[in-house]
């Protein structure tokens, strides 16, 4: 009788790394799918449990399917694979320092003066005190006409990001 | 609203026109403001450069905090709901004020 190759344990290696790849590629991009990598998770559940259906055959009917060996290594390496997927989404994203000193809800916002990045230098309490120029406008002066300006804004909203995007 | 991270201001003017963004970007590339605000995420760059761990703060016009988001993830952000719920409820305690 001809052994089959057991596609259940090829499939179910392609399977649980197509899970791990979507998440950087697709699933990152809306949080719905980020915050908790569910849909990730699905993919690759569902792969290692093709594999595992694959490996129970080889072992189970060695005379019908093979993969007694490789069907274990690439069982070996699935697991592997999604454990680290794991570790990287539950572990190791969520090492951050506690920031224990950050301002608080009802302090005042230490005030500083940095470059935007036309290089033009803002500082925070101003923008809340005075008319702020919109990011790339400069106030045009045409004779008899005032400049364009904007009201003072109702609140900012200031976020801190890690860059390098 | 107003973004800052350690990125120089030619790199953040390149992701300001790259997604199309209109509010200013600005650069602490010497993580002095991250520092002051304790933000920073020691080693967290590339090449263990120090960098801004996420945050983000609404503040009034008086210059008050009135809201703090410290992600304990770095996946997690807020979302614009969010912020717009804490808007909401520092538009609603002013107006009781007044």
């Amino acid at each position: 009788m001809k052994r089959s190759w057991n596609a259940s344990v090829w499939v179910g290696l392609v399977v649980v790394f197509a899970g791990v790849a979507s998440y950087p590629l697709i699933f990152i991009r809306y949080p719905v799918t980020r915050d908790f990598p569910w849909a990730s998770l699905l993919i690759m559940a569902l792969g290692l449990a093709l594999l595992a259906v694959g490996i129970s055959r080889a072992f189970r009917r060695p005379d019908a399917y093979r993969g007694k060996i490789f069907g274990s290594v690439l069982g070996v390496l699935a697991a592997a694979v999604a454990a680290f997927f794991c570790y990287g989404v539950f572990y190791a994203t969520r090492q951050l320092p506690a920031s224990h000193g950050a301002p608080q809800v009802g302090q005042l916002a230490p005030d500083f003066t940095l470059p935007d990045s036309t290089n033009r230098p803002v500082n925070l309490l101003g923008t809340l005190h005075s008319q702020f120029w919109p990011e790339g406008t400069e106030p045009v002066a045409v004779i008899g006409i005032p400049p364009i300006s904007t009201p003072p804004p109702a609140a900012v909203v200031l976020i801190f990001y890690r860059g390098y995007w | 609203m107003i973004a800052i991270s350690v990125d120089s201001p030619a790199d953040s003017e390149k992701l300001r026109k790259s997604q199309g963004y209109t509010f200013p970007i600005l650069s602490d590339s010497k993580d002095e403001v991250i520092r002051r605000w304790d933000l920073v995420h020691p080693h967290g760059g590339p090449d263990g450069i120090d960098i801004a761990r996420p945050a983000e703060f609404l503040i009034d016009s008086s210059g008050k905090i009135r809201w703090v988001n410290l992600t304990e993830d770095l996946r997690v952000r807020a979302r614009p709901q969010q912020v717009l719920d804490a808007f909401d409820a520092m538009s609603r305690a002013q107006a009781s004020l007044r």
